[in-house]
């Protein structure tokens, strides 16, 4: 396992800390002109996704965390686990709710997810940027809308309810930011 | 995006550059009117500063060492020593290592030395010094004390190790094992106090002292013994250090030796104590103030700049 001086933090770099994964988020030098140097890292624990703050001294190191990105594709959710697969390797991984998070309401079969592995097992699933998903329940638009119009909820296949404009029908596709959750235009149907 | 590493431009944009220009002339014109003499001291020399926290950038000169002088300070004092004359000095500085949105390894300090004035004096002419460049600059003065009082209801000078300690582990996360006194107070300045200060330019005068530094030690009006240092904080950035000047060759010789050991604790490399410095102390150094002010840090105030690169010419990830 590889050591890290706190000198060497990067924005990106994973590292070992009471125990759990996390990211280095920012790494700033704070030193009086006459006093000990100390390091403001920002961290966010890849188990619980919260962002914290920690003084380091120039001198302290950590251990490397084993985590890496991984592109694979989502197989299918037996209600317990989410399954997915290395398109390369054909290896399977298993990932529970607590790793999926919100990234359950827009897993598509077969759309490639970014899977975070740690020591070989998902540790935070990534949806793609963008889906496509149809819009499998809304209220049925008034005649006359346009896209400058007012928005309503809509229901998508995966569970996910977004706001969509309101000449959206029911089995009409949708372009989704799965970051922000909002609706980005309408797709064509597969 | 631009590589750091390949690229042939300035870091800074030209209306910086010329800015810079422009803020030297300033400079030179306030001293040159008050008759302080422009004086120029090696940036290559065999002795440096003993100081535990400040890093040595070493220097080869065909085989003997030589350290790039992070400040002009001794240099000025053995000039003050021979010659009796308010001087002052604009130049590069060293520290190794050293970079961030306000540091970098290479910077440019304005220091200056002033016969007959004790700390307090010289803290005014900073202030008449930065409002002359920064027209405007709100002003405001608090002793160290009055500044942990205020925020944190801790003495900074009597508080215990224990006491510093819970009130730096109930703002900052940190493994506080080995931490001392100073570095607690130093962590509850740059976490709490210094974020949290008003804008404009504010003095922090009689410093604790353990953090004396070459200042003089004296009895504050409540009988308690402080530095009589002063540092100067530009919109909550650390800008310039002051201090009513040590100039006795025994207690010169006694700090030496403190932070020698101070450096032997922590497992840093010696530094010798510069016997040229003690000399021009037994000689006889007149009573002064002299103060070091950051001027790549004036220029980022005074241009509203967030970042030390967008001052300088090539910062060190392009020099």
């Amino acid at each position: 396992m590889a050591t890290y001086s706190i000198s060497d933090f990067r924005t990106g770099l994973k590292v070992m800390l009471d125990g759990d994964p996390c990211n280095i988020v920012e790494n700033e030098l704070v030193k009086p002109g006459k006093g000990q140097a100390f390091n403001r890292v920002k961290l966010r624990n890849l188990t619980s996704g919260r962002v914290w703050e920690r003084t380091f001294r120039a001198n302290e190191t950590l251990d490397s965390a084993d985590v890496v990105d991984r592109d694979m594709e989502y197989l299918y959710s037996d209600g317990e686990f989410w399954h997915f697969m290395d398109p390369d390797s054909f290896e399977q991984f298993a990932a529970d709710a607590k790793a999926v998070g919100d990234a359950a309401k827009w897993l598509r079969e077969q759309d490639k997810c970014i899977i975070t592995l740690f020591n070989n097992a998902p540790l935070v699933v990534t949806p793609p940027n963008h889906v496509e998903l149809e819009v499998v329940q809304t209220d049925p638009g008034l005649k006359g809308d346009t896209a400058q119009g007012g928005t309503k909820p809509a229901t998508l296949s995966t569970g996910a309810v977004v706001k969509v404009p309101l000449f959206m029908n029911q089995g009409d596709v949708v372009r989704v930011d799965t970051r922000t959750g909002e609706y980005l235009g309408r797709a064509s149907k597969d | 995006m631009v590589d750091p590493q390949e690229t042939y431009l300035p870091s800074a944009r030209p209306e910086m550059i010329e800015a810079r220009a422009q803020l030297y002339r300033a400079i030179r014109t306030f001293f040159s009117e008050r008759d302080v003499l422009e004086v120029e001291v090696p940036l290559l020399g065999s002795h440096f500063v003993t100081d535990p926290y400040i890093p040595a950038v070493v220097a080869d000169n065909a085989g003997s060492e030589r350290f790039l002088q992070s400040s002009p300070e001794y240099a000025m004092k053995r000039l003050l020593a021979a010659m009796p004359r308010c001087i002052y000095s604009l130049g590069k500085a060293f520290r190794a290592g050293e970079r961030s949105a306000r540091h970098n390894p290479e910077f440019t300090l304005l220091e200056w030395y002033r016969l007959g004035f004790d700390d307090r004096q010289l803290m005014a002419e900073v202030r008449e010094l930065v409002v002359a460049l920064c027209p405007g600059t709100a002003v405001q003065s608090l002793s160290y004390r009055q500044w942990f009082e205020q925020s944190l209801g801790v003495d900074p000078h009597t508080a215990t190790l224990d006491e510093l300690r819970a009130t730096g582990l109930a703002h900052i996360e940190i493994d506080g094992t080995g931490l001392d006194r100073n570095d607690w107070l130093d962590l509850l300045v740059t976490h709490t106090l210094e974020p949290a200060m008003v804008p404009g330019l504010t003095f922090i005068y009689d410093y604790p002292a353990s953090q004396a530094a070459l200042a003089r030690v004296l009895p504050d009006e409540s009988g308690v013994a402080v530095a009589r240092r002063f540092e100067a904080f530009f919109n909550g950035m650390e800008l310039a250090n002051g201090y009513w000047e040590l100039t006795d060759p025994a207690e010169q010789r006694e700090r030496f030796a403190a932070d020698r050991a101070r450096r032997r604790q922590l497992g840093l490399p010696d530094r010798a104590g510069d016997n040229r410095l003690l000399a021009a102390l037994e000689h006889g150094l007149a009573p002064c103030a002299g103060v070091a002010l950051g001027v790549d840090r004036l220029l980022m105030q005074r241009e509203g700049c967030t970042h030390i690169r967008q001052v300088l010419a090539f910062d060190d990830s392009r020099a």
